[in-house]
């Protein structure tokens, strides 16, 4: 299972990746795993406000739904519309071109929060 | 004895099944199964059984006592012709009413076609983009295109406005269904800076039709939603509502073939735009493709449903109205866009012929004074004279105008082009139904869903024009016939569930559990105790559980299940106790959805009721408890019996259902009510369906059941349905081991056994390989991922039972040797008889791995579907002439 060691992990399997103030957000490689082909990303509204830990997405692949929790707090401020057309980026590419969206850090801090690589394959048994 | 036709295994094979499982008789076994605190020690007070010519005989005499009269009351229920090849091929065809759901799309092609049709129908009559398979009546349609646009508005807002002049069961409904999610309903057609969504009906149940081209313009600017309660034969001639800016259509397809049935069942339609369809209630076919790269059909965006997403579905709705649903499509396959225009203007031209007072055009419908008259395809010269008003006896034209009349063209896709003549709807029927894979062909085995015997005699009497060509809100003593069916009907259910009264009205089990709930937060209401808002639900439950409490109004707090797959009672006490002040009530299923007596039901109600909550029992498995136990007694306060499961009604490949309730006697002021039709009660809730009895003309099925059956049938069915399960239970365990189990390591009505032990092979490859040994596979991956469970109900031979687990136990010897064969299953006829050949296993392994197949093989019509690229790329209509 790939787990890159220069991002940042939540317990409900999402990854950030910070550039600067803003906070790259997508699903782990073991998520996309577990979830089998993704047939729709339903993404945060862009501009709108999501606060860390509360529901604020949904991807969905044939057999379930699966909620996406924001890993930290702030405004959307891109989503990656190529998921529209083509949502299979999340299972083929999930750290990179399968990227959820972006939010602008409201306290940069949370980031120190969430687990480390390490601690994210821990978590999954990795 | 009718009982001995409609349980399986004859005496002998009993006792040969008692010994494998290891009891003495069939008391002994259900002695063990069944805890003894919550056992029935006395035979249900029913009639004595009887024969079928004696009980057809009496029903049809107390039908005819129905006064049948042709109807002009029109809202929304209309007189028409079924065609007799219809009638025949399909509405009494077990090939097509014997078959469920499909979820398993191979082996159901004929019937996604006819859904696909149906789809097609709706989306070119209303001018809108998509259409989902059916819903279950125009009011309970227009209640979830209220929710929807209510899920769609991004501003918080809350008010609903309904035009006064929709159905008045609509309007009842709607309101119903808004009350519990606090939103609010205006009567009229003026928007309000909080109004996110309105609904109009065109043409209004009066019969006027009003332009409302502006009306959308304007509601729009306010990003409001217009929901259009629409007639499907008025839209042949009247621009469509898709056309005019509506976002979401909905209506009922009866006047498409479907006799009014004293109420239904009936396919409601529900179209919307394609930007929206995420949102969509219901269920939807897509165009996909098989593993050969040919097109097949299957279910589209199932994530959506309630067996998915649970309380965040959008909709609880499970059984829809498949069989009417494909008979209103047929219908439009059978006339085609010219015949269908043709009946719509024959029937304008009667109404031109009498005018209308409202001097607003109209279609069908007219005001006369204070009598408003609905003509239909029925109606002739003679009705129109003896109606004792004014009539023009030359023709009159139309007061459409032309700004509202249909320019576009509808039903253009070569199918409704096809079949005109008999000969070629007959065979185009038969192909369909043999794509197909229904009891006609062997056992479906699929837990929970009870696929037991529709008998004939039972079916026979929904097509008795008796029972059909009954406008249901005709006065009371005009359907004195229905009444006393209904009175005996209930009666019965009463003493076979132990509860006070029965509601008839809930037209599908999900129905049920809504209504259920609203009762019981009527009775928290009453008792000054009306924040009472926790639904504690097991995680085991079935996905509609959630989805009703929600729709209910009510907080799912989820209860968990101890490696047994019995409700952890440590969590229920902890969660009863937490929620001590705002418990409403608990949802529980029983026997459990994991097939198993539990023997902690009776403490489980009690730790309910000790923190004032209310025990709803989920009645999908009240087949194993008839005539053993009663939900009333061991402490259940309301309960839903699906009689399309436990009393014989056909799933009609997906509905109709009927979903009544029971309730307990401080329960009976408040079931539902009715705005035309009385139906007593003290402090009724609302409506939740159209129709005052639902599904009114399926009932007879259930009626015809339980006499046939007498207690003595019906015990003996129940203890049956356990000991074949049992006995499957016996012999796949050590292929397959069977996961939960109750008192005397015995199960329910319905095993589990786990499929998950082996490297390559999942579970659905083994329900895919099923498939070409001629069986539907069972329940697969629910309530436990990886798993089949398995309900052969009481109505299966030992016979069939053996040739069922001989076709696992093959399999899984395929699964050591060669388990690319269940990979490449199912094998079509032209995969087989393909000139190329290349895989790893013979031709005749692939498609003849069992002796009886080379008596009778069934071919599945297609090879694997592909569920990924049918979502990706969704199409639910067929296409344009080419």
């Amino acid at each position: 299972m790939n787990i890159p060691n220069n991002l940042k992990y939540t317990k409900s399997h999402e990854w950030v990746r910070v550039e600067g103030d803003t906070a790259v957000v997508g699903i782990t490689d073991h998520a996309q795993h577990e979830l089998t082909d993704i047939v729709y990303v339903e993404p945060p509204a862009l501009d709108s406000a999501v606060e860390a830990g509360k529901e604020c997405a949904v991807v969905e692949s044939v057999k379930a739904a699966s909620d996406i929790y924001a890993p930290v707090s702030g405004d959307v401020v891109a989503v990656n519309e190529q998921l529209g057309n083509a949502p299979e980026l999340v299972n083929k590419d999930p750290y990179g071109q399968g990227w959820l969206f972006k939010v602008k850090l409201r306290d940069p801090g949370q980031v120190d929060e969430l687990l480390s690589a390490q601690e994210y394959a821990a978590h999954i048994g990795a | 004895m009718f009982a001995d036709r409609h349980i399986g295994p004859s005496a002998d094979e009993i006792q040969h099944m008692l010994r494998v499982v290891g009891h003495e008789s069939l008391d002994a076994l259900v002695d063990a199964a069944i805890p003894a605190a919550i056992r029935l020690r006395r035979p249900l007070a029913l009639p004595a059984p009887r024969p079928e010519p004696a009980l057809l005989a009496d029903l049809k005499a107390m039908m005819a006592r129905n006064k049948i009269t042709k109807s002009f009351l029109g809202r929304g229920y209309y007189g028409c012709f079924l065609p007799p090849v219809l009638q025949r091929n399909i509405l009494e065809n077990p090939g097509w009413y014997t078959a469920y759901t499909p979820y398993q799309p191979e082996i159901s092609q004929g019937r996604l076609e006819a859904l696909l049709n149906f789809q097609t129908m709706v989306t070119d009559l209303t001018g809108l983009e998509i259409a989902n398979a059916s819903l279950l009546d125009e009011a309970t349609a227009a209640a979830e295109a209220m929710m929807m646009c209510h899920r769609l508005d991004t501003g918080h807002r809350n008010t609903f406005v309904v035009a006064p002049d929709c159905h008045p069961q609509t309007i009842a409904v709607v309101q119903t269904r808004a009350e519990p999610l606090g939103i609010n309903i205006v009567l009229g057609k003026e928007l309000t800076p909080d109004t996110f969504g309105i609904l109009v009906q065109y043409p209004a149940t009066d019969g006027a039709i009003y332009d409302y081209s502006a009306f959308c313009t304007e509601a729009h600017k306010h990003l409001a939603l217009v929901v259009v309660a629409t007639d499907l034969l008025a839209l042949t001639l009247l621009k469509p509502p898709g056309e005019f800016g509506a976002d979401i259509a909905v209506g009922s397809t009866q006047r498409f073939g479907l006799p009014i049935g004293y109420g239904g069942p009936h396919a409601a339609f529900f179209a919307t735009r394609d930007a929206y369809k995420r949102q969509m209630p219901g269920r939807l076919i897509g165009v996909s493709k098989d593993a050969q790269g040919r097109p097949a059909l299957r279910l589209a965006l199932q994530t959506r449903e309630q067996h998915i997403r649970r309380e965040k579905a959008t909709s609880n709705i499970c059984t829809a109205q498949v069989l009417p649903a494909v008979i209103a499509a047929m219908y439009a396959v059978w006339h085609g866009p010219d015949g269908l225009k043709r009946i719509a203007e024959r029937i304008h031209q009667f109404a031109c012929r009498i005018g209308s007072d409202t001097g607003l055009p109209f279609f069908d419908t007219v005001r006369v004074g204070d009598r408003i008259i609905a003509l239909d395809e029925t109606t002739t010269e003679e009705d129109l004279r003896a109606l004792g008003v004014n009539i023009s006896d030359t023709d009159v034209s139309s007061p459409i105008p032309a700004t509202l009349r249909r320019t576009t063209p509808f039903l253009t896709a070569p199918v409704f082009h096809r079949y005109h003549t008999e000969h070629e709807m007959l065979r185009y029927l038969r192909r369909l139904e043999a794509k197909d894979l229904s009891l006609t062909t062997s056992m479906i085995p699929l837990g929970s869903c009870t696929m037991k015997l529709n008998a004939t005699a039972e079916m026979m009497p929904v097509t008795w024009p008796e029972v059909g060509q009954l406008h249901p809100f005709v006065p009371v003593r005009d359907a004195a016939g229905y009444h006393e069916m209904f009175r005996q009907l209930e009666t019965w259910l009463a003493e076979i569930t132990g509860f006070a009264a029965i509601a008839l009205q809930p037209n599908a089990g999900s129905q049920g559990e809504y209504t259920g709930l609203l009762v019981i937060r009527a009775y928290h209401r009453r008792r000054g105790q009306g924040h009472r808002n926790i639904c504690l639900i097991p995680v085991s439950a079935h996905g509609t559980n959630p989805a009703s409490a929600t729709m209910a109004g009510m907080k799912v707090v989820p209860v968990a299940c101890d490696a047994a797959g019995n409700i952890d009672l440590t969590d229920l006490r902890a969660k009863a106790g937490q929620h001590a002040h705002d418990l409403a009530a608990l949802m529980v299923t029983y026997p459990s959805t994991h097939g198993v007596f539990e023997e902690t039901i009776t403490e489980v109600c009690r730790i309910v009721h000790d923190h004032g909550g209310q025990v709803y029992l989920d009645g999908a498995n009240l087949n194993a408890l008839v005539g053993l136990a009663r939900p009333g007694d061991f402490g259940a306060d309301v309960c839903h019996l699906n009689l399309h499961k436990t009393f014989c009604i056909p799933h009609g490949g997906g509905g109709p259902g009927m979903g009544p309730i029971g309730v307990a006697e401080h329960l009976v002021d408040f079931l539902p009510g009715h705005p035309v039709v009385n139906l007593g009660g003290e402090d009724p809730i609302g409506p939740v369906a159209a129709a005052p009895y639902g599904n009114a003309s399926v009932l007879p099925i259930a009626w015809m059941y339980i006499a046939l059956m007498g207690a003595a049938g019906l015990k003996r069915a129940s203890q049956v349905a356990i000991l074949n399960a049992n006995y499957i239970a016996r012999r796949l365990d050590p292929y397959f081991p069977v996961l939960y189990k109750g008192p005397g390591g015995l199960v329910a009505h319905e095993c589990i056994v786990d499929c998950r032990q082996f490297k390559d092979v999942q579970v659905e490859d083994i329900a895919k390989r099923l498939m070409d040994y001629g069986f539907h596979a069972p329940t697969m991956s629910w309530p436990v991922p990886g798993t089949l469970m398995i309900e052969p109900t009481e109505s299966e031979s030992k016979a069939e039972l053996d040739r069922f687990c001989d076709a696992m136990i093959a399999i899984h010897t395929e699964i050591q040797t060669t388990p690319a064969i269940l990979k490449n299953a199912p094998h079509t006829a032209a995969v087989v008889a393909a000139d190329q050949w290349d895989r790893p296993y013979s031709r005749e392994q692939a498609a003849y791995p069992a002796p009886w197949l080379r008596d009778h093989k069934y071919w599945p019509p297609v090879s694997r579907v592909d569920n990924v690229y049918g979502d990706r790329h969704l199409v639910c209509t067929c296409g344009p002439v080419a």
